[in-house]
């Protein structure tokens, strides 16, 4: 096809798209109106349906708690296909590598670093269902921060801080977790994710029933496949060094 | 509060622009990072501090690592066999 082929072509299909754009735009309610009855009604109703101080929270690991196991499945899903896949084809014995930051003010930082972004990830797994945060959010801060050990110290290091066996379990226990929550409240005698623990006092840890044991679960579910993936990844890059040596 | 809004919304456009526009893979990867930081501004100034905490971990860590070591085997690979 012509360079001015393509050209009129792609046109119209812009043209169509731009339209079809201006249209539902035009269909939009005003700016910052918001229309649907769905948040109004949870604002009013999660405080003393669920005493969490964090609706999102309620949302995500209760009312929608079905889809939020489905979520967390397709990512042990992702994290364990790509390990398969990955600890299938490599031959390579990385054991030896030394991948050493030599810069002594990078270390120095990352050794600071470290502890300040685990303590700030844990935080925001903890208090999820007080203030903005949760499962998801922290589980992955938290992977980046073991990942600092990595990035200012030594591969080594990162290996022996995250060993891979725990780093399985962990993302394995984290999902299963989620799911046994799920079964346990169908044995109690409830619907499937049914918060049946006391709701507690509002805005405290304690709060929200269930919600906190499935947001640890995520928590630990998402920590562990993030820290896999780098694993991996970083394990692929490292036994491309073995064969250039 | 409307020109904080429209600020953030002018940088988050401006931002993607520039993505889509750089060629380099690891420029891309991390210009993203920053597009995905002024994603978070927006989100704060929209009162949507849950969906800003998602958006801070996953694309200023999690998805410029994944391209970054995905480039680096790559790179490394192309200059073996050359």
């Amino acid at each position: 096809m012509t360079r001015t082929g393509r050209i009129a072509l792609s046109a119209v299909g812009l043209a169509g798209m731009a339209a079809m754009l201006a249209w539902g735009v035009a269909g939009l309610e005003p700016f910052g109106h918001y229309p649907g009855p769905y948040g109004t009604l949870l604002n009013a109703v999660e405080p003393g349906e669920r005493h969490a101080a964090n609706v999102v929270a309620a949302v995500v690991f209760d009312y929608r708690g079905l889809d939020t196991l489905g979520e967390e499945l397709i990512l042990f899903c992702a994290a364990t296909g790509l390990a398969f896949l990955l600890r299938e084809n490599r031959e390579e014995n990385t054991r030896g590598v030394r991948d050493r930051v030599s810069s002594d003010g990078l270390r120095a930082a990352g050794i600071v670093a470290v502890p300040v972004v685990v303590l700030l990830a844990l935080d925001m797994v903890a208090h999820g269902y007080v203030t903005p945060g949760g499962g998801f959010q922290g589980g992955v801060a938290a992977a980046g921060g073991l990942l600092l050990v990595y990035l200012a110290g030594d591969w080594r290091a990162l290996r022996r801080a995250a060993p891979l066996p725990v780093v399985d379990t962990a993302e394995a226990g984290g999902a299963a977790g989620f799911a046994v929550l799920g079964f346990v409240t169908l044995i109690a005698g409830g619907a499937f994710l049914d918060n049946l623990l006391p709701f507690g006092t509002f805005g405290t840890l304690t709060s929200g029933g269930t919600i906190p044991v499935a947001n640890w679960c995520a928590g630990l579910e998402v920590t562990a496949a993030f820290v896999l993936i780098f694993l991996e990844f970083l394990e692929e890059i490292m036994a491309e060094r073995v064969r250039d040596s | 509060m409307i020109g904080v809004q429209i600020a953030a919304l002018a940088l988050v456009g401006g931002l993607a622009l520039a993505v889509v526009l750089v060629h380099d893979v690891l420029r891309v990867a991390m210009l993203y990072g920053v597009y995905g930081l002024v994603l978070v501004v927006l989100f704060v100034v929209f009162q949507a501090p849950d969906v800003a905490l998602s958006q801070l971990a996953v694309s200023t860590v999690a998805f410029p690592l994944i391209v970054v070591t995905a480039l680096a085997k790559v790179k490394r690979r192309e200059r073996r066999n050359r």
